[in-house]
């Protein structure tokens, strides 16, 4: 009985505030459906539903690290630049010896994990700019988003790689439990980030320096280490993105891959409330924001309408989205 | 003009979101006056200078200038009636040349073009008028901060002001400059311009001030004469005390029933850190609170911040627990058994979206996990205790700590120190805008604390809080260890006296 009075005002605080902001995003989401259900013809199909889930793995895998990195009060414009680096060094481990392994199961893994550390590696390059030059972080990312695709066009000379290859394949087009692998792996990245942020030391003293850099300093919070950590996240899960891109495509262009994605990450992290001002990360909302930014596209392009009018339709649809959201936190 | 002051201000009140800062201040300058306003940290000197230049709107009150009702809406539309306010950051553009700066905004044109010819000579014809000689084509940046200040004052005078409001303008510079800062305002004085002077250097105040205006919680509370008043009624005036009160209050209240053990636990010698730290010898023993008074300007918080490694000493030891340390970072300090409460719980201290218990495990949070993953049953279960154990009002560990109030925001602050069981903790102004009751709560607190062995460094614009709740109080003047007095010898007199005047010597010889 008294657990019950301890707990029950502990609740209260904990959800409502969330499930406030959340309310918005989610209210955005359900119109869109009910939308298409009256408007768009075969929507309840499963093929429908495969089409978008495949196409927002990627936006939500680079959105989650978007979230983390905008919830410590920065910003990451070189997720995009990223996965081409990622995507374009992949095929030449796989296929063109790179690392000097023949085709292979080893040459396989080797195109897996490589990639994906490098853009780690660069990403870990951008929070050592923030945190040790203390470069604004639109300014610090700047630099990768420019120079990175020029690093993945020059590797590959400029030119389309098209390729088979068994994994890339199974990761692209291959299912479990009728359930496509991507996005398996879209929900395992997702699973992980909300453990890391509620549960975890690391999740903690990010939110932390993201809300009161000042204080978490006097704390004795490593706030440089935690930024450089937080962009390297965001340089891995658009390493991975990256790969999942040219899998599908059965082919890497450099030019193509990942681009336009740090605006769609970002647009995504602020439709499901998560504030760009720091201190607070919701990975269920960026999952919800990023599902409708592939709704929204979906939904022009089925009902035929130009690009150069869809952009502007999908502007309009954010801002109603963060105007709703905005009001749920206030009221 | 039948009015012959150049501008009042009566009756002003001032709310922000039911807090008052103001309550009924006024303040007078006559033309060619110039005006020391002075006052402790909060007692609304600074808002109602941004009332009188229109940053801010008044809830209530008149101002009047040059003989007229005025209600500026912003500093532009202040600036073009003639005040100019010349703060301690100086709002210039650094990139721009020293000429461009001063005609910001007016520049002499000649056929829709900027009149370079016209506006260097005019801009060095301006400061030749304040012996300054620079070359006004160069970029502000590659000026001191003094001559940036000159030029700040040129641009003003060159847009006609009749009244210069000037933010503490001396912070930053040296002696020598504040020389010929002085014998600028000397020449504004000569020529008719008001001069509103905020300073916390007392020193300066009677070496250029005609008449000091001191307030206090939002109100005037005197305005004098500076030659009929002496430093120490002044510093008891923005304190709130009278002089005979002063005189008799003495150690009284202290329970002397605990009483310090030999170990030092803090030794600093000849501690300097610049800019405000010059020779500060303190030391804080087992079980004792030492406190740390002087005037705002005078180095405690900075001193405070040399401790605790984030600010580097230049010269003197620091030693702890009786070994020499060299702290580079607030983590060493940490490591080292440091706990330190800012004076700014909003910007230092809480982290405002997170929950009481994240907050208060802040520091600790690193020892309670295991492979990186938050032990939460005993994260809660030390929350809880320290919860009960410090009296915390609250609905649940999980709400915000911003929804708390100050007082048991600032618990909460200890609270994070105290679970990490340190040697020394250092508190700046711990009580600052907290109500009575959580005041005297915390007051009991740190005295509990100290004794089971504790040792605490606590700095305090309170006199009271000084002389009743310490072992021993350490006065710092100007950067500089000035006086230590005993609990017994600790009158608020003996303090004020010290933080006024300087070592004992000057005192005698002065009184």
């Amino acid at each position: 009985m008294q657990e019950l009075e301890i707990s029950a005002p502990r609740r209260r605080h904990l959800t409502l505030p969330r499930g406030g902001a959340l309310g918005g995003t989610l209210l955005t989401l359900a119109a869109l459906v009910l939308f298409n259900l009256v408007a768009t013809p075969h929507f309840t199909s499963l093929q429908t539903l495969y089409v978008n889930l495949t196409q927002v793995t990627t936006i939500v895998i680079v959105a989650v690290g978007m979230t983390m990195v905008i919830a410590t009060g920065g910003i990451d414009l070189s997720v995009g630049s990223l996965m081409a680096i990622s995507g374009a060094l992949a095929p030449l481990i796989f296929a063109r010896n790179l690392l000097g392994v023949g085709p292979g199961p080893l040459a396989d893994v080797l195109a897996f994990t490589v990639p994906v550390l490098v853009a780690m590696g660069f990403g870990g390059f951008n929070g050592w700019l923030v945190a040790r030059f203390r470069i604004q972080p639109i300014v610090a990312t700047l630099v990768l988003f420019i120079a990175g695709r020029g690093i993945a066009q020059v590797m590959t000379n400029g030119n389309l790689q098209a390729f088979h290859n068994d994994a890339f394949h199974a990761l692209g087009l291959g299912r479990v439990l009728g359930v496509p692998i991507q996005v398996w792996l879209m929900a395992a990245v997702v699973g992980i980030a909300t453990w890391v942020i509620a549960r975890t030391l690391y999740g903690r003293q990010l939110l932390a320096v993201g809300g009161n850099e000042a204080a978490a300093l006097l704390a004795g919070l490593p706030v440089g280490r935690i930024k450089i950590l937080v962009y390297a996240i965001s340089g891995l899960l658009s390493g991975i993105a990256g790969l999942i891109v040219i899998a599908i495509n059965s082919s890497s262009d450099a030019n193509l891959v990942g681009l336009g994605m740090e605006l769609d990450a970002i647009a995504a992290v602020a439709v499901g409330g998560t504030a760009l001002t720091g201190g607070r990360a919701s990975i269920i909302g960026t999952l919800l924001g990023a599902l409708i930014i592939q709704l929204l596209r979906y939904t022009l392009l089925s009902h035929g309408i130009p690009d150069a009018a869809a952009l502007v339709v999908k502007a309009a649809v954010i801002l109603v989205a963060v105007y709703v959201q905005q009001i749920r936190r206030v009221s | 003009m039948g009015d012959a002051l150049l501008l009042s201000m009566a009756g002003i009140a001032k709310s922000f979101s039911g807090v008052r800062a103001l309550n009924d201040a006024s303040l007078t300058v006559a033309a060619g006056e110039v005006l020391a306003l002075i006052g402790q940290n909060g007692a609304g000197k600074s808002t109602l200078i941004k009332v009188l230049t229109g940053a801010l709107a008044r809830d209530r009150g008149t101002v009047r200038f040059q003989g007229q009702p005025v209600a500026f809406r912003n500093p532009q539309e202040a600036q073009a009636g003639g005040i100019a306010t010349i703060y301690q950051e100086i709002n210039l553009v650094p990139l721009r040349s020293v000429a461009e700066n001063i005609f910001l905004g007016r520049e002499p044109r000649r056929w829709g073009l900027i009149d370079w010819r016209r506006m260097n000579a005019q801009a060095a014809e301006l400061l030749a008028q304040f012996d300054v000689r620079v070359d006004v084509r160069q970029p502000l940046n590659q000026f001191n901060t003094a001559t940036q200040q000159m030029v700040a004052i040129a641009r003003a005078i060159g847009q006609q002001a009749r009244l210069v409001v000037m933010d503490e303008p001396t912070s930053s510079l040296d002696d020598r400059e504040v020389a010929v800062l002085f014998d600028v305002i000397r020449q504004l004085k000569a020529r008719g311009i008001g001069v509103i002077f905020v300073s916390h250097r007392l020193d300066e105040l009677y070496a250029v001030c005609d008449r000091v205006t001191v307030m206090r919680d939002g109100m005037t509370v005197a305005d004098q004469p500076m030659a009929s008043i002496g430093k120490l009624e002044l510093v008891a005036a923005m304190l709130g005390r009278s002089l005979e009160e002063v005189t008799r209050f003495g150690a009284t209240a202290f329970e002397e029933d605990f009483a310090p053990r030999p170990t030092r636990v803090l030794e600093v010698a000849g501690l300097k850190s610049a800019p405000r730290v010059a020779a500060v010898d303190i030391d804080v023993r087992e079980g004792e609170i030492v406190g740390l008074a002087g005037l705002l300007g005078s180095g405690r918080t900075e001193t405070a911040r040399a401790i605790f490694g984030l600010d580097r000493a230049q010269a003197g030891t620091i030693r702890v627990g009786g070994r020499e340390v060299d702290f580079r970072t607030a983590r060493d300090a940490i490591r080292a058994g440091i706990g330190f409460c800012s004076e700014d719980r909003k910007t230092e201290g809480i982290v405002p979206d997170m929950s009481v218990r994240d907050n208060l495990t802040l520091a600790l949070l690193p020892q309670l996990t295991r492979h990186g993953v938050i032990d939460q049953a005993r994260q809660r279960e030390i929350v809880e205790r320290l919860i009960k154990r410090l009296g915390i009002r609250l609905a649940s560990a999980d709400q915000k700590i911003r929804e708390l109030s100050g007082g048991n925001q600032q618990k909460v602050l200890l609270a994070r120190w105290l679970c990490m069981q340190p040697k020394l903790l250092i508190l700046d102004e711990p009580t600052r805008g907290i109500d009575v009751a959580a005041k005297a709560e915390i007051q009991g607190l740190i005295r509990e604390l100290a004794r089971d062995g504790l040792g605490v460094l606590m700095i305090s614009s309170e006199l009271e809080e000084l002389t009743e709740g310490c072992h021993r109080v350490s006065v710092l003047r100007d950067g500089r260890s000035v006086a230590a007095f005993d609990h017994a010898q600790a009158t608020e007199h003996a303090i004020m006296n010290a933080m006024a005047h300087g070592p004992a010597e000057v005192a005698h010889a002065g009184a």
